[in-house]
């Protein structure tokens, strides 16, 4: 689903990414662990190209996703992310936060697909034989009542249907967490990407983050999460990457990682976490 | 006291008599629609220059315009705008030959100079808003300008609104420099009714009243505006 090939990334002189190469199957879970500093987030974010490598390969789907010509918000829409610190719109409600990307892109759709159809009838007054049309089977109305459906069912899974019309600052971690999580499921990505969806939240709210992108886990979506949760990472994980210095050390099955690690600075790493 | 009583009185008989109450309701009506105008103007101006001094400089297109923007905004701010609309209308118009109201010169004018001003503000505005936000918006596939636009403008601006305010009470005071030009303002008007007898005491100290209220007007307005700005924010 997504390959990686000799990935690598520099701030200045800084090496972040010193060639990375990995390939994620369908239906994987990823955990990537490994100190502070050490590359992670700058990994993950550089598969959705939310940083620019350096150089090297990302191939999502077949296509080349770092190609300077690649259309980056269209893998974009596929690839789910969700933040550290959630990253809500605060201008906008619960409700509008969720809809907002969907919507905005389905018009967008439906504006083309209308521009189109008024050139062929115009183009067709000229033609004999007439060009057919793009059928269009929906309607703005009907695009934002079905994505207003999407939101609330995925805010009734989440259990905060009846935060639909609130603005996040009333919001608490977790419920943000989860907003932002099905925030990122509205759009109906192939992929998760997290970035430490637990760090920022305080202890009794990490539960009800985790029981959600379990739950995701065991529906079979494929993910990739930078996480501190060791825990979760043996427990959900199919597979477990630790980085240390800008390189992937050890790839591996989380049992095996977690009890029988193979290079001594995944032993030191875990030693000091576990 | 008593030759005050007097003055008065002459200043109330060229006010009312003499159509001098015309003459300050034109003023007025000039002196509000200059600073509004120009703030709108401003304000759009303004936001398009900040769109494009905050925007990630990856190609010469953007940088080219960049370095124009920081030309315009240090080129208006660095002269007074008195000498602007000097220029403007006694050395821009002729040279290109059009003939243009002093009133719309004006606006203008002082729309050019605020949208200087406003872009800074608007910037800086921009640049407060947590860069997570616009993460946000393209990682879900949104282009740089929609998230500009639907999410990281509408938090700027609720940011700035009360400097923005500040630009507007400061524009309407500096639109007492318009009669430079010719325009009719306030200070054309008093300058009428003083002249009509050559007694400036009671017209300039009316004059000053009429500011005071304007501006506290316009912080009224705009403390309304802010007050009901962040309402939106707490709404269950
Ligand atoms: N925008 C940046 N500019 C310069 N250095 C950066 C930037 N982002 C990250 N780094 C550096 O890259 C290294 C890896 O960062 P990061 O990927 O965030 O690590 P991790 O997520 O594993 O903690 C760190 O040394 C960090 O200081
Ligand atoms: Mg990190």
């Amino acid at each position: 689903m997504i390959d990686v090939i000799d990935l690598k990334k520099t701030y200045g002189k800084l090496d972040v990414l010193k060639g990375i190469t990995t390939s994620i199957k369908p239906g994987e879970k990823i955990a990537i662990i490994g100190p502070s500093g050490s590359g992670k987030s700058t990994f993950l974010r550089c598969l959705n190209r939310m940083e620019e490598p350096t150089s090297g390969l990302i191939i999502f789907n077949g296509q080349g996703i770092t190609d300077r010509k690649a259309d980056i918000d269209a893998h974009r829409r596929q690839m789910g992310m969700v933040f550290q610190h959630f990253n809500l719109f605060n201008n906008k409600t619960v409700l509008d936060n969720i809809m907002l990307a969907p919507v905005y892109l389905a018009l967008r759709d439906l504006r083309r697909l209308k521009w189109r159809n008024r050139l062929i009838r115009l183009r067709n007054l000229f033609r004999r034989e007439k060009l057919p049309l793009h059928p269009i089977n929906t309607s703005k109305a009907q695009i934002k009542a079905e994505a207003r459906e999407t939101a609330l069912r995925l805010l009734k899974r989440i259990g905060l249907e009846d935060k639909a019309h609130v603005y996040p600052s009333t919001l608490s971690g977790g419920q943000k967490q989860r907003i932002a999580i099905v925030r990122a499921l509205a759009m109906n990505p192939k992929v998760m990407l997290f970035d430490e969806p637990t760090s920022a939240l305080d202890p009794e709210m990490v539960g009800e983050v985790l029981d959600l992108i379990r739950q995701l886990a065991h529906e079979g979506m494929t993910m990739v999460i930078v996480t501190h949760e060791m825990g979760f990472a043996r427990e959900v994980a199919t597979r477990v990457l630790f980085m240390d210095g800008g390189s992937i050390v050890e790839d591996d099955a989380p049992e095996r990682i977690f009890t029988n690690p193979q290079h001594p600075r995944t032993k030191e790493f875990l030693s000091k976490v576990l | 006291m008593g030759n005050f009583d007097k003055k008065l009185e002459r200043f109330w008989e060229v006010f009312i008599e003499h159509g001098g109450y015309v003459k300050v309701l034109t003023g007025l009506q000039n002196t509000v629609y200059i600073a509004v105008a120009g703030l709108a103007i401003g304000i759009l101006i303004g936001t398009l220059i900040a769109i494009i001094r905050v925007s990630p400089k990856n190609n010469g297109l953007l940088k080219t315009l960049n370095s124009l923007c920081v030309f315009y905004v240090g080129l208006f701010r660095g002269t007074p705008i008195v000498v602007q609309l000097l220029v403007a209308y006694y050395v821009m118009l002729p040279m290109i030959g059009v003939n243009i109201p002093a009133l719309q010169v004006c606006v203008l004018v002082f729309g050019l100079n605020s949208a200087a001003y406003v872009s800074e503000i608007m910037r800086s505005g921009i640049l407060s808003v947590d860069p997570g936000q616009m993460e946000a918006g393209r990682a879900l596939g949104l282009n740089y300008r929609v998230t500009m636009l639907k999410i990281v403008i509408p938090q700027a601006v609720k940011n700035i609104v009360p400097t923005l305010g500040n630009e507007f009470i400061s524009l309407i005071k500096e639109t007492s420099v318009v009669s430079f030009v010719g325009a009719a303002d306030l200070y054309v008007a008093f300058n009428y009714i003083g002249s009509n007898n050559y007694e400036f005491m009671v017209p300039y100290l009316v004059m000053a009243l009429i500011y005071i209220a304007l501006v506290a007007v316009a912080a009224l307005i705009i403390r309304q505006l802010e007050r009901s700005l962040r309402k939106s924010d707490r709404r269950h």
